[in-house]
C-alpha cells in the first residue's frame, strides 16, 4: 500500500517562493515571536505571506496575532483564512483549545495531512513556526519540502547557543540553507553569540532587545510591530528578503 | 470539499507509480478508505471522475472502506472507531486531520489519549492495474 499524500505535496507548495523555517533547539527562545512578527512585518512590505504553525503540540502564534472565530475554507482542500493580511494555518482550528497529545509519528502525519490538504496559492513567503529541537518536525520538513530555508533563533545563554550548534551541524549534513542566526532577547552587550555565529561560518541577523512591553502587546498585531522587537525585526525582514541572493 | 486534494494526491501518486512500471493506460486504481478519516466514497469518486485526465481516462476506481482499530498504549485495550458517537464538529476536525482523535478520542477503559491508530487512518493506495 502507497501513502498517496507525500505525491501531491511539492505541487501544493508549488506557488510559494521562499519557505522559511524558524527554528531553534530549544523552547522558549521566541520562536513563535520571531516568526509572527517577520511574517507581519514582510506581508505589511507588501509581500504576500503565509504562516503555518507547526508546533502543534504547543502552538503559539494564534495568540500572538489575536487570531479568534476563523477557520479555513473547504474549497478543493483547506484555503487558510486571512488573518492581519496573512495566510494563516494552524491545529488549533482542529482542535481548539484542547491539549493535543502527538507521538512522534502522530506529528509526522498531521504535518503530511496538512501539506497535502493546504491550497496555499501564490506566495512570496510561506514562514514556518517550528517546534523546539532537532526532532520529527525538522526531519520531515527536510524530507518533504526540500527547498525550506532555516533562520534560527537562540538567546544570549550559551544553553540555548549549544543546542544551536547541534542544529547547525544536522542542517549542514542535510545540506539544507541556514539564512542566518537571531539573537533575542539580548540585555546587554555581551558580543559572545556574534563571535560564535561567525565561527560556524553565519550569518549573525542581529540582536533583539529583551522589551518587557512584548508581553502586554501579545494579541494586538499593531502594538506589537511598534514595540523594539518589531521594530528590529522590521531590520532583520530586509536582511532576510535579501539573503534569496545568497541563498546556495 | 476537501476530498478533492486527497483525489489529486491519489492521482498524482497512481501517476507515478503507472510511469514506473511503463503502462500506457491504467484500468483500474484501487483505494482504501480508513474510517477514521470518514472519506466518503461517493464524494472522492466524483472528484476523481472530474480530475482523471490521460492515463486514466477509462480508469475504474474501487473504492474499499477499513475499518479502524485504536489500541490504548497504556492498557492494551483495542477497540473500533465509532464516529456516530461523536458531534458533528469533532467528527469534522478528526476529517481533516485525523491525529487529532487524540484530542477527543480516549480508551474506553482506562481513560487515556495515548493509544495507537493501528489500522484505518486515512486515505491508502492499494493497487494499479494496466496495460503496457
Ligand atoms: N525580545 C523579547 N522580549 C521580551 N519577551 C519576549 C521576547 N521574545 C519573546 N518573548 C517572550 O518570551 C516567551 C517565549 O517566546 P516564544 O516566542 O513563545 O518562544 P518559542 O516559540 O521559542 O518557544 C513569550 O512569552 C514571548 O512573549
Ligand atoms: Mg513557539
Ligand atoms: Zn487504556
Amino acid at each position: 500500500m502507497v501513502d498517496p499524500r507525500i505525491s501531491v505535496i511539492s505541487h501544493r507548495l508549488s506557488g510559494i517562493s521562499r519557505i522559511i523555517a524558524v527554528s531553534s533547539g530549544k523552547g522558549g527562545v521566541g520562536k513563535s515571536m520571531v516568526a509572527t512578527t517577520l511574517a507581519l512585518t514582510l506581508a505589511k512590505s507588501g509581500y504576500r505571506v503565509g504562516l503555518f504553525d507547526i508546533d502543534f503540540t504547543s502552538p503559539s502564534t494564534h495568540i500572538i496575532l489575536g487570531a479568534q472565530n476563523v477557520q479555513p475554507k473547504e474549497e478543493k482542500g483547506l484555503v487558510p483564512p486571512t488573518v492581519h493580511g496573512l495566510e494563516y494555518m494552524s491545529l488549533i482550528y482542529f482542535v481548539g483549545d484542547n491539549p493535543a497529545p502527538l507521538r512522534g509519528a502522530d506529528v509526522s502525519n498531521a504535518l503530511i495531512e496538512l501539506l497535502t490538504v493546504t491550497q496555499w496559492g501564490t506566495l512570496d513567503f510561506l514562514v514556518i513556526d517550528m517546534p523546539p529541537g532537532i526532532g520529527d518536525a525538522i526531519l520531515d520538513l527536510v524530507r518533504l519540502i526540500k527547498r525550506i530555508e532555516f533562520l534560527i533563533v537562540t538567546t544570549p545563554s550559551l544553553l540555548a547557543f549549544e543546542t544551536v550548534k547541534k542544529q547547525v551541524a544536522l542542517l549542514c549534513e542535510l545540506k539544507m540553507p541556514i539564512i542566518g542566526v537571531v539573537e533575542n532577547m539580548k540585555m546587554d552587550k555581551a558580543k559572545g553569540i556574534t563571535g560564535e555565529t561567525g565561527k560556524l561560518g553565519l550569518v549573525y541577523l542581529g540582536e533583539i532587545p529583551f522589551d518587557p512591553q512584548v508581553e502586554d502587546a501579545i494579541g494586538d498585531v499593531a502594538k506589537l510591530l511598534n514595540t523594539a522587537v518589531g521594530k528590529k525585526i522590521r531590520q532583520i525582514a530586509d536582511s532576510v528578503i535579501l539573503a534569496k541572493k545568497r541563498a546556495p | 470539499m476537501h476530498e478533492w486534494a486527497l483525489a489529486e494526491a491519489i492521482l498524482t501518486s497512481a501517476k507515478q507509480i503507472a510511469e514506473q512500471e511503463k503502462l500506457k493506460e491504467v484500468t483500474e486504481v484501487t483505494i482504501k478508505v480508513g474510517e477514521l478519516q470518514q472519506v466518503e466514497p461517493p464524494i472522492l469518486r466524483f472528484a476523481l471522475s472530474q480530475m482523471k485526465s490521460d492515463i486514466f481516462k477509462s480508469a475504474k476506481f474501487r473504492i474499499l472502506k477499513a475499518k479502524s482499530t485504536l489500541k490504548c498504549r497504556v492498557c492494551g485495550t483495542a477497540w473500533q472507531f465509532n464516529f456516530k458517537k461523536l458531534d458533528k464538529a469533532t467528527a469534522e476536525a478528526i476529517h481533516f486531520v485525523p491525529e487529532v482523535a487524540h484530542t477527543y478520542i480516549k480508551c474506553p477503559k482506562c481513560g487515556s489519549p495515548d493509544f495507537e491508530i493501528v489500522c484505518g487512518r486515512g486515505v491508502w493506495l492499494q493497487d494499479i492495474k494496466g496495460a503496457k
